[in-house]
């Protein structure tokens, strides 16, 4: 392991601060892509075209009351919002944002930390972040939160299972846990997606549930539970839950892209690397091409968070039951499957045809299958 | 259908649903309301949950009850109409119109052509915004909430056109007893067929692509909240929440008012009566009131739009300053002088979400001797804890949206 330089610790804060920006400018991403679904015009008061309504919703957000229910539990209360936003700000650390720069004659990577297990600790710490809802819906004492604490602890818990089950399959092709090797196996356009296309599927609607956001938005559904688990919230600690969310789209959807999407790989990047070097030297041409590659991974973590607003803004949510059976009775046994198909075609040598297999299966399941599953007649 | 008895466990529970304390079962007291998003108005329902079961629901009205009925004992008949505006606030036109027939009803008064005609194109205007609202909020209620933006453009189109009308957009105290107050200007033919023709039909399409077939709002709303032709009937529900239920009455068709036996349209009816199919003929009769405005634009007869009843139709202003008779008349109704013909009678109107019928008796005075509103909405939350009982909370919301029970009807 190397040793900590002023590089690293500028690499780790830009990350940190980056992270927050871009949590923090999703806001105004989701006003804005809510306002083209919805023919509305969208924020367009603070600053040109809107763009300074972050900054002026965390001016509010600080400035608002900070209320806390005389029967609430002081401790748990404050602890609440804290944990999430703090899961949530540790997750980005394992994710590999670029190749490497060379500052100096010494390569560094564009990375928090390179740890061999990173993919492990993004599931680790997402577990953890429960807890945050968890803990600030029952220390709020109000039945709503309660209910809403309880849904997002439970469909987190089901969702868990079968996103570490698509999970696993990835692991088998690529033989590595670590974040960084799993997004290099795929350079160019050898992108996961084309050998496990059933288990992108399935992640990718785990990811929506893990987000707690449409359709799975369970915990904070508006019209059922008020707000959820921070309906008794309100000041910057409603702030930081809202902010929480949105830095956990952030980290899915750039885990997405680095699992699925071959992170900071795009099609043509040798013959790019190979110019750029031509052009501007070794150590410059390879920065550029580094800062090239940042460019492709953050395009494919905007569309990805595009997705997530854009499903958001479109669909209805389900109910907590159909959620639980489309979790254990759909999305996990379809795990299993992928599992199995990726393992036989690992071990017979063709992935890209199991990866198909695969999709057949999925697609037979829930194009087929899935409509004749009717809902229990219920008539009075 | 043996009926479970509740039991309170805690002495507020037992206060506010007025039983006696029991020992704890493990059920725990949810209060859906007065101020909860999902109730679009003030009233409460006590729920009784079982983990997410619902066991017992106990709901409570009057939270915003303004005696209407006692009011309208003071009232002079002409300043009814405004308080029928604030039943049910979507659509007022159809109460204005049904409270005006009501009273020509016991006037015998003949309302020409022309009048009944604009009526039509009001009411069924009123419809649509009133449908609107319903699925729209089922669709915001079920989690999408994007539908609800597009057709609400088609809604604010039609308040346009009630502005044009008669000036005001909610609480429109639209047209006088014995015809309209002004006729229709050519502006307001223009954006009625405007809507008619050109927008509106294709929003709704468009509406119908987002929800009829979406996988997830059908999974929510197949099945939910059912309710059988004769359980309805013993109700006394009518209007869309009865036809979905299967039963094809409708007063536009069983007792014609206002010239509706010269349109053509039909009656959608449905199978369960669940959410689905009350969202599903609601959807219907847009399709069909868009039928009924266009044939009712195409064919407006010409001739006046107010009949010749002095007693009641205030005169043109400029008759007032000239002619002694018209002055007289003006003070006379202005000031509510005018007795009115003992009698009794009941009418009622296809109302946005049923029938609202006005009971009117009249012992010879100025104001009615007493005047009972039917109001639909009082009428299905009587059903409401019944469709809920087993079901989540989350299906407890949809079902609410979609029997579309407005605060304002509810409580009078």
């Amino acid at each position: 392991m190397e040793s900590l330089s002023i590089v690293n610790v500028i690499i780790v804060l830009t990350i940190f601060f980056v992270s927050l920006g871009i949590a923090a400018y999703e806001t105004y991403f989701e006003r804005v892509v809510a306002a083209y679904i919805q023919d509305r015009v969208g924020p367009d008061y603070a600053g040109p075209y809107g763009l300074l309504q972050p900054l002026a919703d965390a001016f509010k957000m600080f400035f608002k009351e900070d209320f806390m229910p005389a029967k609430a539990d002081k401790l748990l209360f404050v602890m609440g919002p804290g944990l999430a936003l703090f899961t949530a700000l540790l997750t980005s650390a394992v994710i590999p944002f670029g190749d490497s720069l060379i500052i100096g004659g010494k390569e560094y990577l564009v990375q928090g930390i390179e740890v061999n297990i990173g993919i492990l600790w993004v599931f680790g710490i997402v577990a953890l972040g429960v807890y945050g809802i968890l803990i600030g819906g029952w220390a709020s004492n109000n039945k709503y939160s309660l209910y809403g604490a309880i849904r997002a602890a439970s469909s987190n818990i089901s969702y868990e299972l079968a996103m570490g089950m698509a999970i696993i399959a990835i692991i088998m092709t690529s033989e590595s846990l670590s974040v960084r090797a799993i997004v290099e196996q795929q350079h160019g356009i050898n992108w996961n997606v084309f050998y496990q296309p059933m288990g992108f599927l399935i992640f990718l609607t785990c990811a929506f549930a893990e987000c707690n956001r449409t359709p799975f938005d369970l915990p904070e559904s508006e019209n059922e539970l008020v707000a959820g688990y921070h309906t008794e919230y309100s000041s910057m600690k409603l702030g930081s839950y809202l902010f929480a969310e949105y830095l956990n789209m952030f980290v899915t959807s750039a885990v997405i892209s680095c699992l699925y999407f071959g992170g900071f790989n795009y099609p043509g990047m040798d013959w790019v690397h190979a110019t750029l070097v031509g052009l501007a030297g070794e150590t410059a041409g390879h920065n550029i091409a580094t800062f090239v590659g940042l460019g492709a991974f953050f395009t494919k973590i905007f569309f990805f968070i595009f997705l997530f607003m854009w499903v958001r803004w479109t669909v209805p949510r389900f109910r907590y039951d159909q959620l639980m059976n489309l979790g254990w009775k759909g999305l996990i046994p379809l795990a299993v499957v992928n599992m199995v198909i990726t393992a036989a075609a690992q071990l017979s040598g063709s992935p890209l045809i199991g990866g198909y297999i695969g999709l057949a299966i999925f697609l037979i399941v829930f194009v087929l299958l899935w409509p004749l599953t009717k809902p229990k007649s219920r008539m009075l | 259908m043996a009926e479970e008895v509740f039991e309170a466990k805690t002495t507020s529970d037992a206060l506010a649903m007025n039983r006696p304390v029991v020992e704890d079962k493990g059920y725990t007291t949810l209060n859906l309301g007065p101020t909860h998003p999902a109730t679009h108005g003030v009233f409460q329902n006590i729920l009784t949950m079982d983990g997410d079961t619902i066991v017992h629901g106990e709901q409570t009205v009057g939270y915003i009850h303004r005696a209407f009925e006692k009011i309208a004992e003071r009232r002079p008949f002409y300043q009814i109409t405004t308080l029928t505006d604030r039943l049910n606030y979507c659509s007022s036109p159809i109460n204005n119109f049904g409270w005006h027939m009501t009273v020509e009803k016991l006037l015998q008064v003949d309302v020409p052509k022309r009048a009944e005609y604009i009526r039509v194109i009001m009411m069924e205007l009123a419809r649509i915004s009133d449908h609107v609202i319903c699925n729209s909020i089922l669709g915001v209620d079920t989690g999408a909430y994007s539908g609800f933006l597009y057709v609400f453009q088609e809604r604010e189109k039609i308040y346009e056109i009630y502005e044009e009308v008669c000036g005001a957009r909610l609480t429109t105290n639209m047209g006088r007893i014995g015809g309209m107050e002004r006729d229709l200007s050519p502006t307001a033919i223009a954006k009625i067929k405007d809507l008619v023709y050109n927008s509106l039909p294709k929003v709704l399409a468009e509406f119908e692509k987002l929800f009829d077939r979406n996988r997830i709002f059908m999974d929510r709303t197949v099945n939910v909240g059912g309710i059988t032709p004769e359980r309805a009937l013993d109700y006394g529900f009518t209007g869309p929440n009865l036809r979905a239920a299967g039963v094809d009455y409708d007063v536009r068709v069983m007792e014609p008012y206002s010239s509706y036996d010269d349109f053509d349209f039909n009656i959608p009816i449905g199978h369960n009566g669940d959410t689905y199919d009350r969202y599903l003929v609601r959807n219907m009769e847009m399709w069909e009131s868009i039928k009924i405005i266009r044939q009712a634009i195409e064919n407006l007869p010409e001739g006046p739009y107010y009949a010749n009843e002095n007693h009641y139709y205030l005169p043109p202003k400029k008759e007032v300053y000239r002619s002694m008779e018209a002055l007289i008349y003006h003070f006379k109704i202005v000031m509510g002088e005018i007795d009115a013909p003992v009698g009794e009678v009941y009418h009622a109107v296809e109302g946005g979400n049923g029938e609202v019928g006005y009971y009117l008796i009249s012992d010879g005075g100025r104001t009615p001797y007493r005047l009972h509103f039917r109001r639909p909405c009082f009428i299905y939350y009587q059903a409401y804890p019944e469709m809920c009982k087993g079901l989540t909370i989350s299906d407890a919301v949809a079902i609410m949206s979609s029997l579309n029970v407005i605060a304002g009807e509810l409580d009078a």
